[in-house]
């Protein structure tokens, strides 16, 4: 790593320490993106925040939101014996109310990881005879995929085809927790690469209707600790502004051609949200013209309406209002290797990260400044 | 017929076998033909000639050190390396990062009914190559053919054994605050390029697996300082598992320091391409060593000076805190705890 | 929730195109950004390029990007 990296950081958390003790009080910040939250403790930013900041994990995890219903539907598909399931890795583990996909497989099922949503398609292709179906999970910088999928699968003119959509979007969710008054948050971390598709235009409502500071970053430690001491810097100030830290990848307006995609291949719809109930508009369906790739059709399925383990507050924990240690199943009942809830099952979730690198409670040591090393 | 024409109608009959039968794990004569003309003149040396149900070794220490290991790797060919050449290494490495000088191997072979003999010719080309390479023979072995689509492909498991010199006894009882953790090279080469070669065959890589016989290099060492207290290598679950299970079973502090962890740039990519940790993914030509700290240089450059260790690097040390956590100290001066994986790494989008 | 590295295109295929970092070569969709030309830094996630890069100030982003001129100069980090 170059020292000029570790120098700019050190600028950065330096900028970050003094803005939060200008500031004095207690403020939380919250990082929408289940990428943001495993980086920031994985470069060991957590260890290096002022006592007075809070970094809250919020509800971008997709895996995570996920409804059990949806997964439910994923297992029931998997075990029809005539139907290959096309998945990114991130679903494998995902237990729903009985058993996950990886578990399906060891049983017989025909479950497949993708790295690319036209994999699906061209399998499809390849073998008419054979059942695919795609499960279509993750917010905008993933659904764009999924509509190239589809529209690929519409030229082709395949029978064979179809795509189980999960995907969320991000922004209804974001209002949906601010509207509700019960989470307390001083700004947000938002998600760099969902800001590539839909633009750093689309963050300017929440500034403006909330008085929050936003800025948009990237994934790096020096991105992140920059974002953090923004933040700090805007509430000190008192400027609640929108600011884009990451102009490298996200524009104003994001990436119109993506955006068109999925307008073209989905529309919004109600989406259930894990740990958060339904949200109006939260979530995407296939337009009429695309129905017979849409495997809830298809197979004629519905989502179950599944429970959440008792005891267990991830709902809480994505919206920010609970730490995961104060649940109390976290790291007894619910492990990463025997996951309750979803926030532990993913390895995005805020769960496994606190679980997997936080230290146990009261050990951390003060990490006041680091030599730059020759 | 003559016996000779006998002979020569079963040369026949093996060499125009393209693919391996059930017959040939029967213990008959396409066994015979097997061994006699596939495994016997790539690996035979005085002692596997004799093909005797158990075969004598001298060693020249009264201690011996003995390791077995199944490997199961898929695919079998892969960038740098196949499942034979894993399979000497991965059981000389054993032996070696105990202490002891390795011997000799014992080579089982489980060959799946179809598979190209091509496929076989060239993995025991591998044994052969490598067994030479770390100065080991094998001296004894057995094949079983299993029915199509088993094993596969085919599954190897070897043992190994060693002489250990009097008096050396590496353990991780031994280790105490103030010793220094090397590594011997750059990380995650090999988890990685299996993982590519498994999941995006289409993906075209420099990426090559670091798979090789470490013993050579180890002895270096370990003739150069009396200082190393413990070494192993990172093989499943990564440089994190093996951290992690020193802190978690001496109940002292490990330590890292993340920007002296050397890892190659294509690897760092590949890694962040398919959402893994590289201080996760396993290693086949690496050796993970615990020293102490007044020894710890003359180790680095006794590893250094193998063409397997030039890239060496001490990475971190033992601290006189007894909470049994790894640590690692970040680029940007944070820390996080490093521990073992919780199960095979799957590539993620999220 | 997303994962995406930079890459530099080699070789555009119609959709398509061969992009390169470090030696990584890998096949992705350019549905999403149909003007890329070879030469042109993009983000590749999930097999796909979904955006384009400012070529001028990737190394500031990426870590990853700094390995490269490492690289050039030869030897690990």
């Amino acid at each position: 790593m170059s020292q000029r990296r570790i120098i700019d950081s050190q600028e950065y958390l330096r900028r970050l320490r003094d803005a939060a003790e200008a500031i004095g009080r207690r403020v939380s910040f919250m990082e929408v993106c289940g990428t943001h939250t495993v980086n920031a403790f994985r470069c060991g930013l957590h260890s290096l925040m002022p006592s007075n900041v809070r970094l809250l994990s919020g509800p971008g995890c997709p895996v995570c939101v996920t409804s059990q219903g949806d997964i439910d539907m994923m297992i029931e598909l998997a075990r029809r014996g005539d139907v290959t399931i096309c998945t990114y890795g991130d679903m494998l583990r995902v237990t729903g109310s009985g058993g996950n996909l990886e578990e399906a497989r060891g049983q017989g099922a025909e479950v497949r990881v993708v790295y690319s949503s036209l994999e699906a398609v061209r399998l499809a292709a390849a073998e008419p005879d054979r059942k695919v179906v795609f499960t279509g999970v993750g917010f905008e910088t993933t659904t764009p995929p999924t509509a190239a999928a589809v529209l690929e699968a519409e030229a082709r003119n395949l029978k064979n085809f179809s795509v189980l959509v999960s995907h969320k979007r991000i922004m209804p969710a974001m209002r949906a927790l601010l509207d509700s008054g019960q989470v307390r948050v001083d700004g947000f971390l938002c998600p760099g690469h969902v800001s590539a598709i839909i633009g750093y235009a689309a963050f300017a409502p929440v500034v403006r209707r909330y008085d929050l500071p936003c800025v948009i970053a990237g994934f790096e430690d020096l991105q992140i600790a920059a974002g953090l001491a923004r933040l700090a810097e805007m509430v000190r100030d008192r400027r609640p502004t929108l600011e884009n830290l990451y102009p490298q990848a996200v524009t104003r307006w994001g990436n119109r051609r993506a955006q068109n995609l999925i307008r073209r291949v989905f529309r919004s719809a109600d989406a259930t949200w894990r740990g958060l109930g339904a949200i109006p508009g939260s979530g995407l369906s296939l337009r009429g013209r695309f129905a017979r790739f849409d495997a809830q059709q298809v197979f004629g399925l519905s989502a179950p309406n599944s429970p959440e383990p008792p005891g267990c507050r991830c709902g809480e924990v994505i919206t920010g209002r609970v730490e995961p240690s104060e649940c109390k199943l976290f790291g007894t009942a619910c492990t990463p290797v025997r996951p309750m809830g979803p926030c532990m099952v993913s390895s995005e979730g805020t769960c496994q990260a606190w679980f997997k690198y936080h230290r146990p409670q009261g050990s951390l040591p003060a990490v006041t400044g680091v030599e730059v090393r020759a | 017929m003559s016996s000779q024409s006998l002979q020569s109608a079963a040369v026949a009959r093996l060499d125009a076998l393209r693919h391996i039968v059930l017959a040939h794990g029967g213990g008959g004569q396409l066994t015979d033909e097997l061994i006699g003309r596939m495994v016997l003149p790539r690996l035979g040396n005085d002692v596997l000639n004799d093909l005797l149900d158990a075969s004598c070794v001298d060693l020249a220490t009264s201690r011996a050190a003995l390791t077995i290991d199944g490997y199961v790797v898929q695919p079998l060919t892969f960038p740098g390396g196949d499942i034979g050449r894993l399979a000497i290494s991965g059981t000389v490495n054993d032996l070696a990062v105990s202490g002891a000088e390795p011997v000799a191997i014992a080579l089982g072979l489980i060959l799946a009914e179809g598979l190209d003999r091509k496929v076989l010719e060239k993995v025991l080309d591998s044994i052969a190559a490598t067994a030479r390479e770390a100065g080991v023979r094998v001296v004894t072995g057995d094949t079983k053919v299993v029915g199509r689509g088993q094993a596969d492909g085919m599954y190897i498991t070897t043992a190994g054994v060693g002489a250990v010199p009097a008096g050396r006894r590496l353990h991780m009882d031994q280790i105490r605050p103030g010793d220094a953790v090397l590594i011997s090279g750059p990380i995650a080469d090999h988890g990685l390029t299996v993982m590519l070669a498994r999941q995006m065959p289409d993906v075209q890589s420099v990426l090559r697996s670091d798979v090789a016989p470490l013993n050579g290099m180890i002895r270096r060492m370990l003739d150069r300082t009396g200082g190393v207290v413990f070494m192993r290598d990172p093989t499943r679950g990564g440089l994190a598992s093996v951290a992690a299970d020193i802190a978690q079973r001496t109940g002292l502090h490990v330590l890292l320091d993340e920007p002296r962890i050397p890892i190659r740039p294509e690897t760092r990519h590949a890694a962040e391409m398919l959402g893994l940790d590289p201080l996760e993914v396993a290693n086949e030509g690496k050796v993970l060593v615990v020293v102490r700290p007044d020894a710890a240089e003359a180790a680095l450059a006794a590893l250094r000076e193998d063409p397997l260790g030039r890239e060496a690097m001490i990475i971190g040390r033992i601290e006189d805190v007894r909470d049994g956590l790894c640590e690692l100290q970040t680029v940007i001066g944070g820390r996080r705890i490093l521990q073992k994986p919780y199960g095979e790494q799957l590539p993620r989008i999220c | 929730m997303c994962l995406a590295v930079p890459a530099q295109v080699k070789d555009c295929e119609g959709t398509e195109a061969v992009v390169d970092l470090h030696g990584n070569r890998v096949r992705v969709s350019t549905l999403l950004v149909p003007d890329v030309r070879e030469g042109d830094w993009v983000l590749i996630h999930a097999g796909f390029a979904i955006q384009q890069l400012d070529a001028q100030t990737l190394e500031e982003t990426f870590a990853v990007m700094e390995d490269l001129r490492k690289h050039a100069e030869g030897g690990t980090p």
